[in-house]
């Protein structure tokens, strides 16, 4: 038996189990909040805040902060919530184009495609809670980044991801795996809501640390989008959704701690999700938006009613007034501390037109979920809670955001890695046994056995489903589509961290590009280790100012992210994983390409130039056994012009099979069209050393095929357009045959990579 | 065709079965909700959509079994009326007591959404006229709870009577039943009642019935059952 018998018995056992219970002793300085409270340094420690941290809440306040208040300061500026160390670099970003109507800053981001439709998306981690409790973090993940989304006013309609794993011989990773891929399915199927795409990778320095990055992407009217600044003074707040518990409790200060040999304890910090509650949220925020009765709205995710109440009345300049007496709990005898730390989960903050109170609370009741007037807007700008009659907080609510820390790290940028040629890697192996092991390696094999535990086609518009080069998710009855991706290559950015950036931003455009898409904007989950270490500092500096490059040479601009540092467990950091979700768009799905080859006969053509760049390659790791050398780099000229000749292909209907070479390079990119389809290719002689040829991982590349006759006109066409093309052979057969070496059975590659994945989890391998 | 589909709340495909009656149909169905007491009148199909009835808490389908509508979709089958029950749908059917058996869960004690064959048995229901006895169908499944049960002389019933309409099979070879995806005694797929007019199905026809996004092939349920009214109008 798996550990959770049902999925309903998996929610429900730990709901009722240990995470509540097991909340209070570990925050026992809860209870006399009106005494004055004696904070210690320990206490200040607890807290996660730092001396001169507590010095400037003291300058701020001007007299010693009760113990809720101490906790409102934790929450506020975390590192999960305020951003510091990443803040003065993150504004380098490129966040504008003409299609951005919201960029950073608002619970996700925002892109206008056309016929009044807006499309809203972010990405969000959440990584420490799945690394203590994946079902349940993997879960909660899904949550909340889905109502980021429908906060905004549009109801999602995919779901993608981005999963870093520790090495498959750790202990751990199984459980893991099979812990996050079943919450994150068992919250979005419940929900509703196709999980379309992703990436899975392997690596011991997520041993101590997993990643689990979650993308929500939804559709709106470009006209009803609603934002969390409050407006109007004596408006009345309202509490929505599920009750307040105990779990969650310090969760977002949790997530910016360090790990280390007592993990395990934090247990009790991780959320609990319910998904059918989160469904009945979504359908009525939707009905009572539809309703205009809507001023303002943020959810409740991390820090809970103190993070959206302050928000809500920062970003409209007035004060906020809570009244806890009035929020609906699960749990007797609940503290001001707790009740605003909590990070109980599919809850939700509104500001309602007064005169729409009523209609709005009938609209709650009908989906049976919890309605409550708990506070009102005023014109102070002070943060005021009350609780059993006592005033508990009494905070400026500007400050509280804006004056939270912000800084400017010390940062050193790791030495270049040498460049590798072709003569410093010696090809081990045949050139068709170094492919049938990179298939069936871990980091490229199929990833079928996770994706089909995510219900990938409801809502009836998955055009193209996983497995592709991105998912191609129809735009209500069409012709519009969305080309959807996340992408970031780890050992690339730990070798060259502004490179490694690039590249991320790169590969996301080049995947959206393939399936014949306009890539219109993206969204980044920065994942790093301790920013206080300066190395680790250098590595984030580095790869936001590759991300920037990227993005102005692309005009693919950032409009929403999130950042998570800390993955450290230990001391022993994660790679640093920069993960780029990227949007684009489809004029007609009809039209959208796919990587299977189609016919026999066809010719196969190289798009982008090859030199046959080894460093840090999958075939350099996983043939050669060695981790070594300067990543490849992107030429982002090359790499717009080449992706633009390519969609230019695809929407003329000349390209009949398109991929992206990413990778392992360019052996195992047609390998996979031939998988896909069944068809095999007969192969030209390499015009370098086969290895460097078929395994290189050079960027801003793409094969395809076309019909025979037409591939000289193609290969003209590209000259012209200054892009580099080839003829690489002819697809046809059941096998990839290469010139002097024994013919490779199509049938035998899918073996190889259908096999290792379902191999591993039922614990057979290695 | 005047089909209605029922909601529950947590219940999250009716949008695709919505879309897929009025698409094949011509009609769009009406839409109750579980708080309801009656179905609109003249309604001919009533169908009970996929999803997760009340988050499947309990048991899949057994709250929902016990909604204020299911009186009047119990009183709709009892009228010789036609119910369609899509996975949640069949579960909740069978939670109803309108279908025998139950579904547990998948062998492989996961969700599992990918396309899967059916062979449709019989092509002399409403159900199945749009196909033709034998015929393979691909359609996707996507349930954790498919895994098809009975006592023994309840599946000898089904199977004596021709009540099983819909076998699981390997994709090109028809006679194959070991692979089902969910372990379901016999590779049933889908089972009707003994009065012929209810029909528990766990594959979802309905994600099938546009050519750009796949097969077409689950339209013949549709087709079918829209044409049935139509000859009988």
């Amino acid at each position: 038996m798996t550990r959770f018998p049902c999925p309903a018995m998996a929610r429900t056992t730990t709901k009722h189990s240990a995470p509540a219970r097991k909340a209070r002793p570990a925050h026992k300085p809860k209870p006399r909040q009106s005494k004055p409270a004696k904070i210690s340094p320990a206490l200040i420690a607890a807290h996660g805040l730092t001396a001169e941290e507590y010095q400037r809440i003291l300058a701020l306040i001007g007299r010693e902060p009760s113990i809720t208040e101490l906790g409102i300061f934790s929450a506020m500026w975390n590192e999960h919530c305020s951003y510091k160390s990443s803040k003065i670099h993150l504004r380098t970003l490129p966040t504008k184009a003409p299609w951005v109507i919201q960029g950073p800053g608002e619970n996700a981001g925002v892109i206008d495609i056309g016929d009044g439709l807006a499309v809203v998306f972010k990405m969000e981690s959440h990584n420490h809670p799945s690394y203590i409790e994946p079902y349940q973090g993997a879960a909660t993940g899904v949550g909340g980044i889905l109502r980021d989304v429908f906060t905004m006013g549009a109801r999602p309609i995919a779901c993608l991801n981005a999963l870093s794993f520790g090495a498959p011989i750790h202990p751990q990773t199984r459980h893991l795996l099979a812990g996050v891929v079943a919450g994150i399915g068992g919250y979005g199927n419940s929900f509703g809501v196709p999980t379309v795409g992703g990436c899975v990778r392997f690596h011991t320095r997520y041993d101590g640390n997993c990643l689990v990055n979650a993308m929500a992407v939804g559709l709106a009217r470009n006209n009803r989008i609603f934002y969390a600044a409050a407006s109007g003074v004596d408006m009345p707040i309202v509490y929505l959704g599920s009750k307040t518990g105990r779990d969650g409790i310090h969760g977002a200060t949790m997530a910016s701690a360090e790990f280390g040999d007592a993990t395990e304890e934090k247990r009790p910090t991780v959320q609990v999700g319910d998904p059918f509650a989160e469904k009945l949220l979504l359908e009525a925020c939707l009905e009572i938006m539809a309703k205009e009765c809507v001023i303002a709205i943020q959810d409740m995710g991390a820090a809970g009613l103190t993070c959206s109440a302050v928000e809500m009345g920062a970003k409209g300049g007035l004060g906020v007034t809570l009244d806890l007496d009035a929020v609906p709990c699960r749990e007797s005898g609940m503290s001001a501390y707790e009740m605003m730390l909590s990070e109980s989960q599919e809850r939700m903050l509104m500001v309602l037109k007064p005169e729409k109170e009523h209609e709005a609370e009938a609209i709650f009741r009908k989906w049976g979920l919890d309605f409550a007037v708990v506070g009102k807007t005023t014109p102070t700008k002070r943060f005021i809670v009350r609780h059993r009659g006592k005033v508990m907080v009494d905070l400026p609510i500007k400050e509280l955001g804006d004056e939270a820390p912000v800084y400017d790290r010390p940062h050193t940028e790791a030495p270049p890695k040498p460049v590798l040629t072709t003569a410093d890697v010696a090809p081990p192996v045949a050139t068709a046994d170094a492919l049938l092991r990179l298939i069936g390696a871990p980091d490229l094999c199929s990833r079928r056995w996770v994706w089909e535990q995510y219900d990938h086609i409801i809502l009836g518009n998955t055009v193209q489903r996983p497995g592709g080069d991105a998912a191609v998710v129809r735009v209500d009855d069409g012709p519009k589509a969305l080309a959807l991706t996340t992408d970031v290559t780890p050992r690339y950015c730990e070798a060259d961290p502004f490179e490694g950036g690039k590249q991320a931003v790169a590969e996301a455009w080049r995947n959206l590009t393939a399936v014949g898409a306009r890539p219109l904007a993206l969204t980044d989950n920065l994942n790093f280790g301790n920013p206080e270490r300066p190395e680790i500092m250098g590595q984030l500096v580095g790869a936001i100012h590759g991300i920037a490059d990227a993005c102005e040479a692309l005009e693919f601009p950032v409009v929403s992210g999130n950042v998570s540092l800390y993955n450290e467990t230990n001391g022993r950091a994660i790679l640093p994983t920069p993960t780029i979700g990227g949007v684009g768009l489809i004029d007609d799905f009809t039209k959208s390409a796919t990587l299977a080859f189609k016919r026999e006969s066809e010719a196969i053509l190289l798009i982008g130039d090859t030199a046959g760049w080894l460093g840090q390659s999958l075939y350099l790791r996983e043939i050669c056994e060695r981790e070594e050398g300067a990543p490849p780099p992107v030429d982002l000229a090359a790499e717009r012009k080449n992706g633009d000749f390519v969609r230019a292909l695809i929407a003329e209907g000349i390209a009949s099979a398109v991929h992206d070479v990413s990778d392992g390079g360019l052996l195992p990119a047609i390998a996979e069209m031939a998988m896909a389809s069944g068809i095999g290719a007969e192969l030209d002689h390499p015009p370098m050393a086969a290895h460097a040829f078929w395994f290189g991982e050079d960027q801003g590349r793409y094969v395809l095929t076309v019909e025979a006759g037409v591939a000289e006109t193609v290969i003209a066409r590209a000259r012209g357009a200054d892009v580099p093309a080839r003829q690489l052979g002819l697809t046809g057969g059941d096998a990839l045959t290469l010139e002097g070496e024994r013919p490779i059975l199509v049938a035998k590659l899918r073996e190889r990579f259908e096999g290792w994945l379902p191999a591993y989890m039922a614990g057979q391998t290695p | 065709m005047k089909s209605t589909v029922v909601v529950f709340p947590g219940i999250n495909r009716e949008r695709d079965m919505a879309r897929a009656l009025t698409l094949i149909s011509g009609q769009a169905p009406a839409m109750v909700w579980h708080a309801d007491t009656v179905l609109p009148a003249g309604t001919d199909l009533v169908v009970v959509p996929g999803g997760f009835s009340y988050g499947d808490y309990l048991r899949c389908g057994a709250i929902a079994a016990r909604a204020p509508i299911m009186d009047a979709v119990r009183s709709h089958a009892g009228r010789g009326g036609l119910v369609l029950g899509v996975c949640n749908g069949f579960q909740i059917l069978c939670e109803a007591g309108l279908l025998p058996g139950v579904l547990m869960r998948n062998t492989a004690l996961k969700f599992i959404c990918r396309d899967v064959y059916l062979r449709v048995e019989r092509s002399d229901t409403p159900f199945t006229r749009g196909y033709n006895a034998g015929q393979v169908i691909c359609v996707p499944m996507a349930h954790g709870e498919g895994n098809y049960i009975a006592d023994k002389d309840t599946i000898t019933r089904l199977e004596g009577e021709g009540r099983v309409l819909f076998r699981y099979t390997a994709p090109h070879s028809p006679l194959d039943l070991s692979w089902t995806g969910n372990g379901a005694i016999n590779a049933i797929a889908g089972v009707l009642n003994e009065n012929g007019n209810v029909l528990g199905l766990m594959p979802h026809p309905e994600n099938h019935v546009e050519a750009a996004l796949g097969t077409t092939d689950g339209r013949g349920l549709f087709a079918g059952l829209a044409d049935h009214f139509k000859q009988a109008a």
